[in-house]
């Protein structure tokens, strides 16, 4: 599947991702390349559900139980994000489970869905705000800087091993991706997010399916909430979770593309140099006309570009590699109407 | 009566009536975005932005013109419905065919640029109408005039709705797409004209919610994240496009919240709202009073 050419490019591009910091130390810029990781993962994990016509907006919860889940046990329990993370991990995989199954056992699907998921985040927005004597509410909440050993607390100062953590991380979400890519759910979704009663005639155990890849997504969400909150060591319930950070992945990951693995990296590169250059360029002046570029930004790719720029450059690039899948075309839905 | 009144605990009776009174307006809100939904078959995630919008636009009328706010109130009507129309003809209409996620996800957009366009325009200050209503005392209860006006001005609005809706032509022709969107373009029928008719009326009663919730509440950019996220609740709960299931599930939502905000903090009410509201997804996944299919 993947050539020699590709393989090579890869192992060069990364080759010179890995050797960056070394060469290149300014600060400021690394933290924007950290951020950049960190939310590319969390917008390829939302992509992994999303590109199968699975679209939630709870990922903002799942995103918000990694970060405070971890912070929480370390504030208050002593316990090591070592541990703590892969128990917000936990804690995020049993609400998908929880929320998931019985929303794929009764076949709710489109508007449904996202609602549900929806409320899902909504919830653990409201959680977080109402026990504010533990999480410090809206107020935000800081872990606690350690005066012990750095590697088991997680936390560094230097910004080149968080570059290299985010990196690492990211190229496990890549991986993932791919993974998930040639395995047979693939093609198992790609038929549920087609026709799911078809699907479901033909042998597929539909909701099996949909929860397999709910859990991978919200595990992998949390992930990146925890490194996120282990990074910036402070985490607000605006920032980390709720329907607006759910938004934001959805728009992210549109813009950049959907439906190819690194469609969700440019996205989060388009959106937070967009938000980085607004700040910089116009200041406090400039607070609100981000979101107001991002929202206008969204509905024009919906309407013109929906498989996002990058999908739709490799798309123009190599048009007679690629078979059209119906769930990214437009045409089909009008073929057919009333599905 | 005030033998009646000490049978049951006093300060629940109170929120009892409250939540009631608060139900009233959730209602008028599930009752424009189920209209929308169940004419034109999109949610309208911004739906509440728009709200946000009318209530900055009385805020300006009342406070900066000096308009009194009866009148500013059916300009405020106006102006959103047209606004709703705006929406319609500009990110619906070309979607219409596309598949129903990307409108979802077009209004999310819209969310984002009304929230944006009011923070850079107004800035994020926390506003308020500065119309200090009196508080009506009936017993030891105490209830705000102005929720008591917004509850009746919800159900006059949802009554002249549904009196449009069964006795004018145009009603009758929204109510019959609602049924069947293909036939009734062949039945002569302006499919077009209709949803701009719809997202006109669906803006409109968006407005009069405004009207009623600056009464109750300061307005800064981010109010609509307050109601909005309950409201699409409300109408999942009640069945997308189902006006009556919407009515009773805003009701029975309110006094969640209400009997919740009683015995805990309001965000715990909300808590408990959105747990119940995701524990009845799984009893009556399509709404209280949808029939089995």
């Amino acid at each position: 599947m993947m050539g020699q050419g590709r393989l090579a490019a890869w192992g060069i591009g990364l080759a010179a991702l890995v050797a960056l910091p070394f060469v290149y130390r300014d600060p400021y810029h690394l933290h924007i390349l950290v951020l950049i990781l960190i939310w590319s993962f969390a917008y390829t994990s939302w992509s992994m559900m999303g590109r199968f016509g699975l679209v939630s907006l709870g990922h903002g919860g799942f995103m918000g139980i990694g970060a405070y889940v971890t912070a929480l046990l370390w504030n208050h329990l002593g316990v090591s994000p070592w541990i703590g993370i892969p128990v917000s991990m936990v804690a995020a995989g049993a609400l998908a489970l929880i929320v998931g199954y019985p929303c794929f056992r009764f076949r709710i699907t489109g508007h449904y869905f996202v609602l549900v998921t929806l409320a899902l985040s909504g919830i653990v927005l409201q959680v977080i705000t109402a026990t504010r004597d533990y999480t410090g509410g809206s107020l935000g909440y800081t872990p606690n800087r350690t005066s012990g050993n750095k590697l088991l607390a997680l936390q560094f100062d230097d910004k080149i091993t968080w570059y290299l953590i985010a990196l690492g991380v990211w190229l496990f979400g890549i991986v993932v991706w791919h993974w998930v890519d040639r395995s047979m759910s693939r093609y198992a979704l790609e038929a549920i997010s087609e026709d799911e009663d078809a699907a479901a005639a033909a042998g597929v155990d539909v909701t099996a399916e949909k929860l397999k890849i709910t859990l991978l997504s919200a595990l992998m969400t949390a992930l990146a909430g925890a490194i996120y909150c282990q990074y910036q060591m402070f985490i607000t319930p605006d920032t980390v979770s709720g329907i607006a950070v759910s938004l934001q992945m959805v728009f992210a990951a549109i813009v950049g593309g959907l439906f190819v693995s690194l469609g969700p990296t440019f996205g989060a590169v388009i959106t937070i140099l967009l938000a980085e250059t607004l700040r910089i360029g116009f200041g406090t002046k400039a607070v609100g006309w981000d979101n107001l570029v991002y929202g206008v930004l969204l509905v024009l790719f919906i309407i013109f570009l929906p498989k996002g720029i990058l999908g739709s450059v490799l798309d123009r690039l190599k048009p007679q590699r690629k078979v059209p899948r119906a769930h990214e075309q437009e045409a089909v839905q009008i073929a057919r109407p009333g599905t | 009566m005030q033998a009646f009144l000490d049978i049951f605990d006093i300060y629940l009776l109170e929120a009892v009536i409250n939540g009631i009174l608060l139900g009233g307006v959730l209602a008028l809100l599930a009752l424009g975005l189920n209209l929308i939904f169940g004419v034109i078959d999109v949610t309208w995630i911004c739906y509440a932005e728009l709200v946000m919008i009318g209530m900055y636009a009385m805020y300006f009328m009342v406070q900066y013109y000096g308009v009194s706010y009866f009148v500013a109130a059916p300009l405020t009507i106006l102006l959103v419905a047209i606004l709703g129309a705006a929406l319609h003809y500009l990110v619906i209409a070309p979607l219409l065919t596309a598949p129903p996620i990307n409108q979802l996800l077009a209004t999310g957009g819209v969310l984002f640029v009304l929230q944006s366009f009011a923070t850079v325009a107004f800035g994020i200050d926390f506003r308020n109408l500065g119309i200090r209503l009196p508080v009506l005392a009936l017993g030891d209860m105490n209830f705000s005039y102005a929720r008591l006006l917004s509850f009746l001005a919800a159900l006059v609005g949802m009554v002249a709705v549904y009196l449009f809706m069964t006795r004018t032509f145009t009603g009758t022709a929204i109510r019959a797409i609602s049924q069947d969107r293909q036939i009734m373009a062949l039945m002569g029928v302006d499919t077009k004209r209709i949803y701009l008719i719809t997202s006109a009326i669906g803006g409109g009663l968006a407005g009069l919610a405004a009207c009623l919730l600056v009464l109750q509440y300061d307005v800064h950019p981010f109010v609509g994240l307050s109601f909005g996220p309950i409201t699409f609740l409300i109408c999942v709960l009640g069945g997308l496009g189902n006006f009556i299931g919407g009515f009773i599930a805003a009701f029975v939502f309110a006094e969640i919240i209400s009997l919740g905000g009683l015995f805990s903090d309001l965000e715990w009410g909300y808590v408990l709202a959105f747990a119940f509201f995701i524990v009845m997804m799984f009893i009556r996944p399509a709404g209280l009073l949808a029939r089995r299919r």
